[in-house]
Formats: C-alpha cells, structure tokens, sequence
C-alpha cells in the first residue's frame, strides 16, 4: 500500500516492462514474418521462378515475357487497366480527402460516428458479394433504381455495359466498396492533427478552405501518399469487378479486360502457367516501382 | 543484467528462428516435389491408356444442378455402389470451371473426378491435351452401344479418330411455335427463310410487339449462321480451323437478322435476361431454337401454359434440296483416366448416356442415344405439354451442318464479346462480320490453331 517508491525500484519495473514488450514485440513480428515468408515471399519467388522457365523447368531468360505482350489481348488489357488506375486513383484521392474534410468539419460526436459507419459499411462486404450487389443495380429489369437508369438512357442491362461505360462502372464499384475504410482512417488522421496548429490557423483568420488546403491537407501528405500506394497495387491486381460481370453478362462485358484476368486465361484456359507468372511478376514491378516513386517523392519515411 | 537474462542472445534467439524457418520451407519445398513428382506409380495399359492401380472405394461424379438427378437415380436404382456425387456449376456459359480444377489436380496429382457431366461439347479439345479424358473407344465401351448413337453426336468427342466423350443430348435448332396463337393471327409455319422473313414483316406491321425470334443470346450464330451453312467455324484437325465469315451464305443469313432486329420482329434481349423474362415471355410467336429450348426456355424459364409450343423444322433457303440445321451445345460425359475405379465408372458412363430409365424418361433434353430418343420423343408426347408431337427434332437430329465444329476457344464467348455490344448499340449484323472474323481468328491462332481464312 505504498504510494511511493524509490527510483531503483521503479527502474527496475521498467526494465523488466521493456523486456516484456520486446518479447511481445518479437512475437507479433515473428508472427508476420511467418506469414509473410509463407503467403508472400515463397509464392512471389515461386512466380519469379515460373516465370523464367518453361513448363520443363528449363531457364528461358524472357520468352515468356515476350510470348504474353504479344498476346493480342495483352495491350487492350494494359490499356483498361491504366485507363481504370486513372479514374480510380484520382476519384479516391479527391473524394475520400474531401468527405472526410467534411466529415471532420461538420458532424461531431454520435452523428460522426454514425455517418463514419455508414461509409465503412459496403466495405465489409466481402468483394465478391459488393460487386454482386452492383450486377443487380446495374441491371434496369430489377434495379431498385431503374428509373434512374431509365433518365440517364439505359433501358437494358446491355446498354448499361456497353463497353465505353466499364471504366466507370468498375471505378463506382470499386470508390463503393473501397472508400468507406479510407474515409475512416483519413478521418482519424485529421483527428492527430494537433489542437493548437488548427487553433493557429484560426487565429490567423484561416477560414475553411484555407485551412483546409494549406494546413490539413499538407499535413495528411503521408496517409495520402499510403492509401494511393495500397490503392494503386491493389487496382493494377484489377479482377473480381470484370470477372463477375463477365459472368453475370455471359461474356458481353469483361471478358480478358484486365492483366489479372489474362493471367488467369493463361493459367486455367491455355495451360500456360509460365506465362500467367511472366504477367504476375510484370505487375508486381510496375507495382512496386510506383510504389518506390510515391515513397521517394513525398519524403514518405522522413520523421516529422 | 535482468534485460540480458530474460531474452539471452538476441542475435542467437533469431538465428536459430532463421535455421528453423529454412528447415520448414525446405520441407515445404520437398513435400511439393514429391506431391508432383507422385502419379507415376506402375501402371498398366489397357484399354488403350495407361491405368493406375485400381481401388475401391467412392466413385466421384461431378454434375451440374440439372444432372444431379441422374446421379441421385443412378445411386436409388445401383443401392451398393458407392457414389460421391458433387454438384458444380457445369462449366455453363463458359466458365471453365472443369478445366481450371483439372490444371489445378493435374499439379497437385490428385483430386481428379472419376466422371464428369459437361454442359460444354468442346471439352475433349483440351481434355486431351490435359491428359485427362479417357478414351473410350478402345475397349472401355463397346462397339455395339457407340454404334447406336446419333449420327456425327459423338463427333464432338472424337480427336484424332478417337473417342473421348460420350454425347449426353443433342441440341439441334428446330424452329419453335405458338401453335394457337399462330392460328389466331392467321399465319402458317414458314417452310423457308425467304417465309420467314416475310412473316417477321407482317408481324411487325400487323401485331407489333409480338416477336419471331430472338438474336440476342451468345449462341445465336449458332442457331442463325449454322443453320445457314456459314463457314466460320470449320474445325479441319484438332489444331487448325478454316474460318470465314463474310461469304454469301453469311451475309444473307446476316441480312435477314438485321431486317427483323430493325423492325423489332427480332428481340436482341436474349432469352435467359431478365429483361426478357419480364417484357418479352407472352410475345413469342415463332422462335428457332436447340431441342433444349420447349423445357428449359418455354415450360421452365417463361412458364408457357401446355398445349401451346409445337416444333417444325428450322426454314430453308428457297432452292436448298439438302436439309441444314445448326446445334447449341448439348452435353458431354468424360471419364478421367486417372479413375481407380475404372469399372464403376464405365457402369455408370454407360447407364447414364444410354438407359432409358433416365435418357428415355427423365432426361430434359432429347438423348444423343438413339433408342433413348425414342423412347423420350414417346414420352414427350405422353406428358401432354406440346400441341403435336415432337417429330421435328427426331429428322432435324440427323441435319446438323456437320461444317461447324467444337474448337478449344469458345464461339459464344467470341459473338458476345464481339457482335453483341455493337447489336446493342444499333449496328447492323452484316457491317460486323469482318470484325467478327477478325476476333475468331485471333483465339483460334493464341489457343495454337492453325487458321485458313
């Protein structure tokens, strides 16, 4: 029962502490690590692997990357893939800094964090089934918004698909599914920034948009920089939005659309697993390398 | 010193972590090379492939939704077999799902199913070639019962002169009717293209809205281009095809589509769309369609009332002495030659593309065995749903242009991608035919054909 203690004592606990914690430390990262080598770097070696070879294992320096990019879909699917990376990664940054500014300004307290759920909802959805949920919308025979649809000239599924119109639709789908978890977490980055900077910035009569573009924004560089890295990896793996339209369409739409789905054709459809890995690993460097620009550009590992 | 104490040698700590971690993937990576170097236990060759050693234990049937009663008949009527049935989607509407899971077992060297019911009839083309059909012809079935079936039926099956699949229906186009709705605006059945076009006009003028056809599914090439004799997908060897598009006999087909899809006689929806089903199911008067159109699209799909859809042949251009029809689809069985139960698996082959238990009573679709079609065009006419009898399909069966084959890349898939979204847009059918060509050629030369144009 004593409320003091004398500094050795107190030394002492926090040694041991910090060990507990550097134990507890090493196991989350062992834990990782694990996971990592099994279900990240062996299959990416595995591919690296596949793609130098043939199907006998023999070493075949590039022929599978060349036998692929000539492939007459292999453009196209280069093409989409860019065109959609566009749309998606300009929609994401604007909208999601934009709703979660508004969101940070206007709502506080239970309408916040209610209107914070609501975004994050569709993103609990399992991609497969939020796509599913789009077959349906799009659709003029059943959508609950048909009428809509009907204004904006679409009267049959056909028309909504029609193949100028995917970018799009792919990118709705996926800000839909996607921007509801990033609103959240810009939305928590706004909340970091310290009290007395936005107090400064009021006094120094900022209004709005002023604090906005020239304190808020600059300050969340890091959290956008993360979020159109992960975004980027993750469109350029564009697949499940295509895929199932493919389906849902009976090939009308979306059939061999994106570079995910041609490696999939190569694996599954022309037994060509080599050339599927040719394509994955060619994804994995544009990828990485975009991934290496956007660190290198925004200072992404600077301390502050 | 406690610090040092608790977590001795951190360097150490995560070498030994690091050994393990090498230990473990070397393990990994062994027990994948032997999981793949495995299958290659002594085999014995007979019946014309190699034949691992055979097992009992549970035959694994893979059906789709419509078969699985099949399955389930086959295991009421067989209580002592032992069957493992698994329902699967059936590789419908060009799912690949077959071929995606045999890449995958052909990797894993086991999983395989011992029979499997296809909705595709281009399965042999890369079964084959996968190593994983059997064949058939070389003792597992007999001469007697292969010789029974539909003429050209098993041609799908056949790779170089030999057989490995088993027809389970055949899916040639008869031209489907409204037998008292044809009578009230009266109209008679067209008996050539040259009629049937004509009718496509009066209907347009007299009772809009009321439909001839429809030209807005995958498989309408099918229907339409076959049946008109348009060469855009000979299949000459098991890797080349002769390909063209835009001959006479194309483009007059062609024509005649885009006439009645620009007086809105010709629905573009598709018969499976919703937009179909809601807008468009009571406005059939006539509609060319396969076999499996009067259950699957009339009785199932847009639930017609009995005692109204009647079958007459697919018209003929004016002056054509030799009867042509086009086919869609129509099921195939294969049988794994990885099966270790060889036997049961070649007792149910056979059941189930040849009883008339099932073929002459239950199956949906009209048998490629030809003593189970009689017996099912007999039952057909005993259930009272058609107005007339289903004679049709009986001659048209022996009519399919035997010019159009089953190549490893997917028609269907090649029009929808294709002509479907120009249709859609207004395009006229004749003005896509190059563009189509150009499509066909360029799957057919990536999945290693050789192409003639």
């Amino acid at each position: 029962m004593t409320l003091t203690h004398s500094p050795a004592g107190s030394a002492a606990r926090r040694r041991r502490g910090a060990a507990r914690q550097s134990r507890a430390g090493t196991a989350f990262v062992a834990a990782y690590v694990l996971l990592l080598i099994a279900f990240g770097i062996l299959p990416t070696g595995y591919a690296v692997y596949f793609a130098f070879t043939d199907a006998g294992g023999t070493f075949t320096g590039f022929a599978n990357f060349i036998d692929t990019a000539q492939d007459f879909r292999f453009m196209d699917a280069v093409g989409h893939v860019a065109l959609y990376l566009l749309f998606w990664l300009v929609s994401l940054v604007v909208f999601v800094v934009a709703l979660a500014l508004l969101l940070h300004r206007l709502a506080s307290g239970a309408v916040s964090k209610s209107l914070r759920f609501l975004f994050y909802i569709p993103g609990a959805l399992a991609g497969a089934a939020s796509v599913l949920v789009w077959l349906f919308m799009l659709d003029p025979a059943v959508s609950p918004v048909s009428s809509l649809l009907g204004m904006l000239g679409f009267h049959t599924f056909g028309e909504v698909i029609a193949p100028g119109n995917l970018p799009l639709l792919f990118t709705i789908i996926a800000f839909w599914t996607g921007a509801g978890g990033w609103i959240v977490v810009i939305h928590g980055a706004l909340d970091n920034i310290p009290r007395d900077v936005m107090e400064a910035a009021r006094i120094d009569g900022a209004g709005a948009w002023q604090t906005a573009w020239r304190v808020q924004i600059p300050m969340l560089r890091k959290w956008i920089v993360y979020m159109v890295i992960l975004a980027f990896a993750g469109g350029a793996q564009l697949f499940v939005e295509p895929q199932l339209l493919s389906l849902a369409s009976v090939g009308v739409a979306g059939r061999d659309y994106s570079l995910n789905q041609l490696t999939y054709d190569f694996a599954f459809q022309m037994n060509n697993v080599n050339g599927a890995a040719a394509v994955s690993v060619e994804l994995l460097v544009v990828s990485v390398s975009a991934a290496a620009v956007f660190v290198a550009r925004s200072r992404f590992f600077d301390a502050d | 010193m406690t610090v040092r104490k608790l977590s001795p040698s951190p360097r150490r700590t995560l070498g030994k972590r690091h050994t393990e971690l090498l230990a473990g993937c070397a393990a990994t990576v062994l027990l994948t090379v032997t999981a793949c170097g495995g299958g290659t236990a002594s085999t014995t060759t007979k019946d014309g492939f190699a034949q691992v050693p055979q097992k009992d234990g549970a035959l694994t049937v893979w059906v789709d939704a419509t078969r699985m009663e099949a399955a389930e008949q086959y295991q009421r009527l067989h209580p002592d077999v032992k069957l493992d049935i698994v329902s699967y989607d059936g590789d419908a509407n060009g799912s690949n799902y077959l071929q995606t899971k045999v890449q995958l077992f052909n990797r894993t060297g086991k999983g395989w199913p011992d029979v499997v019911f296809s909705s595709q009839n281009n399965e042999a083309s890369w079964a084959v070639d996968a190593d994983f059909a059997a064949p058939l012809d070389k003792g597992l079935i007999p001469e007697s019962t292969l010789g029974r079936f539909s003429k050209g039926a098993n041609d799908v099956c056949t790779v170089d002169g030999t057989l490995y699949c088993l027809r389970n229906d055949l899916s040639q186009a008869v031209l489907w009717y409204n037998a008292p709705l044809l009578k009230k605006f009266g109209y008679t059945v067209p008996t050539t293209w040259e009629e049937y076009r004509q009718l496509g006009e009066k209907v347009s003028e007299e009772h809009p809205g009321y439909l001839v056809g429809d030209a807005g599914d995958s498989f309408t090439p099918e229907i339409y281009l076959w049946a008109g004799k348009c060469g855009a997908n000979h299949i000459t060897g098991p890797k080349s095809v002769s390909v063209n598009t835009t001959s006479e006999a194309c483009t007059r087909m062609a024509g005649l589509l885009d006439v009645l899809i620009k007086n809105k006689s010709m629905s573009t929806s598709g018969v499976f769309s919703t937009d179909f089903g809601k807008n468009q199911a009571d406005k059939v008067l006539l509609m060319p369609g396969p076999a499996w159109y009067g259950g699957a699209v009339f009785k199932d799909t847009l639930k017609v009332p009995a005692k109204q859809i009647a079958a007459a042949p697919v018209p003929q251009w004016q002056g054509e002495n030799a009867p042509s029809t086009g086919n869609v689809g129509g099921g195939t069985w294969l049988l794994s030659r990885h099966s270790t139960h060889i036997k049961a698996a070649t007792e149910f082959l056979k059941w189930v593309t040849t009883d008339n238990a099932y073929q002459g009573e239950k199956a949906p679709g009209f048998p490629a065995y030809a003593p189970a079609s009689e017996a099912w065009l007999k039952g057909q006419a005993a259930s009272g749903y058609f107005a007339g009898d289903l004679s049709a399909l009986a001659a048209a069966s022996s009519q399919v242009w035997p010019e159009w084959g089953s190549g490893r890349f997917s028609q269907e898939a090649i029009w929808a991608a294709t002509v479907k979204p120009g249709i859609t847009q207004g395009k006229s059918i004749v003005s896509m035919l190059p563009a189509w060509q150009d499509s066909i050629v360029k799957y057919a030369r990536a999945n290693g054909y050789k192409v003639a144009q």
